[in-house]
């Protein structure tokens, strides 16, 4: 049989149909179908284990065997394709089928063992629930089961029960073909037959929890919910994922007021099936050191007060102060987003508001405002798989949005070309096969502004895709570069932050210079309708100032009156200004959830909601809304937006709606801006740093982050703390195991690892354990530190 | 006969009940003159294997199958140094709500491991609520000789399956050691 390719050929390829018959009921779909998918189509049910529709068919647990007429032997639907005329009968119409699937079933039984009472997926379990519909109700096996030691952990977090497990090998598969992690294989054979790992390589995959919501049967349960509850007794709830930008719809389980477990769930468009190990499993903190009553400092002590008076008292230090500035800390929800953008601008006449608590920069601010805010939605993560290329800058996928990550990796397995200009070519650059552009960090805009002209001209391909890492804030003249190689190639240019709430707080309106929807602050129309829509005669009409000038505004003694929401001080680069501008300010009032040292800082604090106390919506990269139900509908605990609204009511300032569904009609009747945009930056590259090793950086997906507390299986997965160096670096060092990485502050010791790192440049974790970049060396990327082998 | 009135022919069944056997109780002044048959559903124990270490496994089956929900568990994990029962989990918490229960026996059929089971004692009276709502100190059994209160570490050279099947016949003195030590290191 020949099969003639016309891969040239430019036109649509025409789908071809066949019709085939499942149980006499004749189907038309695409040749190459599954039998098993041509049957759900009919609503016909075959059982299966192995077979899911994302991962690529195996037929390994031979569960969905069916009659195919002219085939002598039953065969396994999940991996036979569907060809024109062909008869298929399951076990509702062939009793061949049926003593097939009874038989597999059987099979699959003899050695499973009989703790459904006490086993996780109890409940909730494909063996369990098809045993009863397609099993025998009797056992032939009467021998001693197969038994093995259990649990073993195949990573810190995940554990496998092996005598559970029917050996589907969806876990591998998932590793191999998904996540891009092969570190799970099926050892030996026969009835030994099990999965393991390497003898020194545990399963630390950022994404090794979907593993455990896949498995068909109890063999693989996380350590942190084991036994922790059971399916039927917990409450589910549809959420989404404050960790990161990706948007990931979850399912969130509690039980007596707790959550248990949050699961991936499943939307097509964004997250597919899948979620990261951060997503699914930090969710700890949101019972840990609550700031549970308002509190306010009298005599240089936080004491607690009630909300009449704390509200009083923030009320009156607000009023009295000349000048203000707002501080959102890049995890919020649009609607909080929105009540501080419109908080500081109707009530404290200000238009002092960043939501980048983090490293910024005043380019990053136009970028921001020109090119992002309120733009149409224009890479999605279905265009991002369909895009020939994708040019990654200061964004490292697997880490900051793993989400991203994935559908990238599904993009590559498909033939996108990804490129990633940095100075590192990471893990995940080499999981999605991608080609580094080396750059010195900081080299960056000269390296764009010097592209290679192949390079240059696959960008210009229709759906090829620029995407801009949050780090692009640190390198000067980047975020200009990046919009010139945009604007030159035509190239769809995203900004993908790390934190779930910035894009969603850029399109509120909570940034100097910007109102909702894009609206640029200096645009005299705009300014007019949303002074309108807020019911205010004018609004403040110079941008006011951002980022770091007003936290130095601050620590100058320029500004009266802080109000932080969700801020963490260790996220800022500079952590001595930040704490500098909070003791200078002379009145910091906090909307926090946890106590940090922004609530040590602060004149009077209110506890808030964290995402399962509240209702809300998060942005994605995209620029989807992601919207959310509150989790505890009983929660007592208020959101940002309730608390400003009830600040600005004992301020006798009327600001409008603070529920969630009156500030979305709000933001709704606003709608996009479709005027004059933001000027765009122009600002001339930077120079490189001058020294023989510069830090190249980023924040591991696991790591120290505060939204990570309390779980330590989780933080058990997290990758090696190394400073990683290229093999000639570490043979100028002397190749010595470990390193002392000495910066302006401090000095850390970490292993020393090779790897594809250009040389003169160590990699190092921002803050992981043992590894805090910003508070240990005081040093950011780009910038120049001492390397000593450590004895 | 001659015809007596009828009122004092009632009378007859007053003298005459006179002489007859008290069927009356003197409760609860006297022990109960019945008490219940071996096989009837008292107040719920949680037993213990020979050794001492608890039998329940935290499992919750019992709460699941109570038709009046009337039993609360909370499983926690069995940790280096803080063993209690045989196996991964054990009951950190254990109530029985005496108010809702129905002593169905329902929980006992559910129990796996046949921690819990139920007792003759019927005297399940009290004049405010909180008190009918059992702790798990209340519910499990005595210690008896041979045995050590836990937390102490499984005989060695054992197993938990080795406790499923029966074969601990009392602690040992490792066990022992265990327990003195920790009884003396707070």
């Amino acid at each position: 049989m020949t099969i003639t390719s016309d891969a040239g050929s430019d036109l649509t390829p025409q789908v071809e149909m066949v019709t085939v018959v499942v149980d006499g009921v004749a189907i038309e779909i695409p040749k190459g179908t599954l039998v098993i998918r041509a049957a759900e189509l009919l609503g016909i049910e075959i059982p299966r284990f192995c077979d899911h529709p994302l991962l690529e068919p195996v037929a390994a647990c031979r569960m969905c065997l069916v009659d195919i007429e002219g085939v002598p032997k039953p065969q396994p639907a999940c991996a036979q394709v569907v060809s024109e005329g062909m008869q298929v009968r399951t076990q509702l119409t062939s009793p061949v089928a049926r003593d097939a699937q009874e038989g597999v079933m059987e099979f699959l039984l003899l050695n499973h063992p009989l703790d459904c009472p006490v086993c996780d997926k109890g409940g909730e379990c494909p063996l369990q629930n098809q045993a009863m519909t397609a099993g025998r109700p009797e056992s032939r096996f009467d021998e001693v089961k197969r038994t093995f030691p259990k649990p073993i952990n195949v990573s810190a977090q995940i554990l496998l029960d092996r005598e559970r497990c029917v050996s589907c090998a969806r876990c591998t598969r998932f590793a191999e073909q998904i996540a891009g992690d092969p570190m799970l294989e099926l050892l030996e054979r026969g009835a030994n037959q099990q999965v393991g790992t390497a003898v020194d390589q545990p399963f630390d995959s950022y994404f090794s929890g979907n593993t455990v919501q896949i498995c068909p049967v109890g063999a693989l349960t996380s350590a942190a919910y084991r036994f922790r509850s059971r399916p039927f007794d917990l409450v589910s709830v549809p959420t989404t994922c404050e960790h990161c930008a990706s948007g990931c719809s979850l399912r969130t389980d509690h039980r007596r007021g707790t959550v248990t477990r949050r699961l991936a769930w499943d939307e097509p468009a964004v997250n597919e099936e899948w979620n990261c190990d951060k997503g699914r499993f930090a969710f700890t903190y949101q019972e840990q050191g609550r700031v549970t009553t308002p509190l306010i400092r009298e005599d240089g002590q936080l004491r607690v007060a009630s909300w009449p008076e704390a509200l009083d008292f923030a009320a009156r230090g607000l009023s009295a102060a000349s000048s203000h500035g707002v501080l959102v800390g890049g995890r919020s929800t649009v609607e909080d987003s929105y009540a501080y953008a419109r908080f500081a601008r109707v009530a404290l006449k200000t238009d002092n508001i960043d939501f980048r608590v983090r490293d910024s920069s005043d380019e990053e601010a136009q970028f921001l405002r020109s090119a992002v805010a309120g733009t149409a939605v224009r890479t999605t993560y279905e265009t991002l798989e369909q895009a020939p290329v994708v040019l990654l800058i200061a964004f490292e996928p697997e880490d900051e949005s793993p989400i991203v990550f994935l559908r990238l990796r599904k993009a590559a397995r498909g033939g996108t070309r990804v490129y990633a200009v940095g100075p590192v070519a990471t893990r995940g650059l080499a999981k999605l096969s991608g080609t580094l552009i080396p750059a010195k960090p900081g080299a960056e805009p000269a390296v764009l502004a010097e592209l290679a002209e192949q390079v240059r001209a696959e960008l210009q391909a229709p759906g090829a895709v620029i995407m801009v890492g949050e780090r692009i804030a640190g390198i000067q003249g980047g975020a200009t570069a990046v919009l010139q190689l945009a604007q030159a190639t035509g190239a769809a240019l995203t900004w993908v932050p790390r934190r779930a709430g910035e894009r969603g707080a850029l399109d509120a309106g909570a940034l100097a210079g910007l109102l909702p929807g894009g609206r640029p602050l200096t645009e005299d129309s705009a300014r007019a309708a949303v002074a309108a829509a807020w019911g205010v005669d004018s609004l403040p009409a110079t941008v006011g100032l951002a980022g770091a000038e007003l936290l130095a505004a601050a620590r100058d003694g320029a500004i009266g009156a802080l109000i932080t929401g969700g801020v963490e001080l260790g996220d800022l680069a500079d952590q001595s200004l930040g704490r500098a501008g909070l003791e200078a300010a002379g009145f910091v009032v906090a909307l926090e959830n946890h106590h940090s040292a922004i609530t040590e800082l602060a004149d009077v604090v209110f506890p808030v909601a964290v995402v399962t106390e509240k209702a809300g919506t998060f942005m994605n990269w995209e620029g989807r809304p992601r919207p959310f139900a509150q989790t505890f509908k009983d929660a007592l605990v208020m959101s940002d937006a309730v608390v400003l609204g009830m600040l600005a009511k004992a301020m006798n300032i009327a600001v409008g709606a603070s529920d969630v569904a009156g500030i979305r009609q709000e933001l709704g009747a606003l709608g996009a801006w479709t005027g004059p945009r933001a000027e765009r930056p122009n600002v001339p590259a930077g120079p490189v740093a001058e020294g023989a090793h510069l830090v190249a950086t980023w924040r591991a997906l696991i790591d120290n982050g505060v939204m990570q507390e309390g779980e330590p299986y989780l933080a058990a997965t997290a990758h090696l703390v190394a400073a990683t160096v290229s093999a000639t670096t570490a043979g100028a060092l002397g190749n010595p195991e470990s390193v002392t990485v000495t910066g302006p502050l401090g000095s850390v010791t970490v292993p020393l690892e090779i790897g594809a790192v250009i040389d003169g440049v160590v990699c190092l974790p921002l803050n992981s354990p043992g590894c805090v970049l910003y508070r240990d060396l005081g040093v950011r990327s780009g910038q120049a530190v001492t390397i000593k082998g450590a004895l | 006969m001659a015809e007596l009135p009828q009122a004092v022919r009632g009378f007859g069944v007053t003298f005459a009940t006179i002489f007859k056997k008290v069927v009356t109780e003197q409760y609860p002044e006297q022990a109960a003159k019945f008490p219940p048959k071996p096989r009837y559903h008292g107040r719920h124990q949680l037993n213990r294997w020979a050794d001492g270490l608890e039998k329940c496994i935290g499992c919750e089956l019992c709460a699941w199958a109570c038709p009046a929900d009337a039993i609360f568990v909370q499983g926690a994990d069995n940790q280096e140094g803080d063993r209690h029962s045989p196996g991964e989990r054990y009951g950190r918490v254990y109530q029985i709500n005496y108010l809702r229960c129905i002593f169905c026996g329902l929980c006992i059929e559910a129990c796996p491991t046949r921690a819990l089971t139920m007792t003759n004692e019927f005297e399940l009276a009290d004049n405010n609520r909180a008190d009918l709502i059992y702790e798990k100190q209340d519910l499990l059994t005595p210690l008896l000789p041979g045995m050590l209160a836990p937390p102490h570490e499984m005989v060695p050279g054992t197993t938990d399956t080795d406790y499923y099947a029966n074969k601990i016949t009392g602690a040992v003195p490792e066990q022992a050691v265990q327990v003195d030590a920790e009884q003396v290191a707070p």
